[in-house]
């Protein structure tokens, strides 16, 4: 591949073995963290996109880092206790004569389902894009939800 | 048109930054992926910093020097517990180093879908000049 100097190569790109040891610190951290609450799935999945999961008494709510993906490009299907994500990142193709410094970015094809980790109701998922971020608001079925329940007195 | 019509996408870990200068806020710096291609006319970046607002990205030229840097915003509320945390999102900071004299009033900056777009178009005495050579 010809490469013609015309940015310099950022001297950041060279990473030292303590930038290495400070995010293993960092991940050891967050993996404490998690354990000490009791349910921290710590191995990705390895499948394109990358989510994260996180729940409060109503919902359940899943993001994913989706840069240049449209609304048209992806599909999300819930059913009793999946989410499906499909879609599609398209890099539309520049101008003929354009000659490449770098290209990093890349288009492709991808689908993935996450499970939750309780029931859930399909019929009230709410997604948006804004930004290029996922945002799924997943509501838990009924029976998952905590019920606070009276205590009577005498 | 797309440049891979078939092809799946795989996961790519972002790449973390560590800068030689102490942050005055915490939190995970990331360096972005991006496409950097040139045409006779100009340069155009292309960035993918997802959850920047155009209000929280800054895009610097000085001594050659192009730093684009991003803030994201916790989209987070109170009281939600993690389950799976496969990412991390922080800022996002770059630097290149421009040899090609730029028209810095003709910068232009678009941010869509996380996607920011850099046109940095050449001063026109840069643009290549086609030399017929002459026969007696």
């Amino acid at each position: 591949m010809v490469y013609k100097k015309l940015f310099g190569v950022p001297a950041w790109r060279v990473r030292s073995p303590f930038e290495e040891l400070e995010r293993m610190r960092n991940r050891m951290d967050r993996l404490i963290d998690g354990f000490s609450r009791g349910s921290f799935e710590t191995s990705s999945a390895g499948v394109f996109p990358l989510v994260n999961l996180t729940e409060d008494k109503e919902n359940y709510y899943l993001y994913a880092e989706l840069p240049g993906v449209t609304t048209d490009a992806l599909d999300i299907e819930a059913t009793a206790n999946n989410l499906s994500i499909e879609g599609e990142r398209q890099i539309p193709l520049e101008d003929e004569g354009a000659k490449y410094h770098r290209k990093e970015r890349e288009a492709g094809h991808f689908s993935r389902i996450v499970q939750m980790p309780g029931d859930i109701n399909p019929e009230t998922v709410d997604a948006s894009l804004v930004n290029g971020i996922l945002s799924v608001v997943v509501p838990k079925a009924e029976a998952e939800k905590p019920k606070k329940i009276a205590i009577q007195g005498e | 048109m797309t440049s891979a019509e078939n092809q799946e996408l795989a996961v790519k870990e972002k790449t973390a930054l560590n800068r030689s200068a102490e942050q005055t806020r915490t939190g995970a710096l990331f360096s972005p992926d991006v496409d950097i291609f040139e045409t006779d006319r100009e340069i155009t970046l292309l960035a993918d910093m997802p959850g920047v607002k155009p209000d929280n990205l800054s895009i610097d030229l000085r001594n050659d020097v192009l730093t684009i840097a991003g803030e994201t915003e916790n989209i987070r509320k109170a009281g939600q517990v993690d389950i799976i945390a496969e990412y991390e999102s922080g800022k996002y900071y770059r630097q290149f180093t421009l040899s090609e004299m730029i028209d810095q009033a003709k910068i232009d900056a678009k941010l869509n879908d996380g996607v920011l777009r850099l046109t940095l178009p050449k001063v026109a005495k840069a643009a290549p000049r086609r030399i017929t050579v002459k026969t007696s």
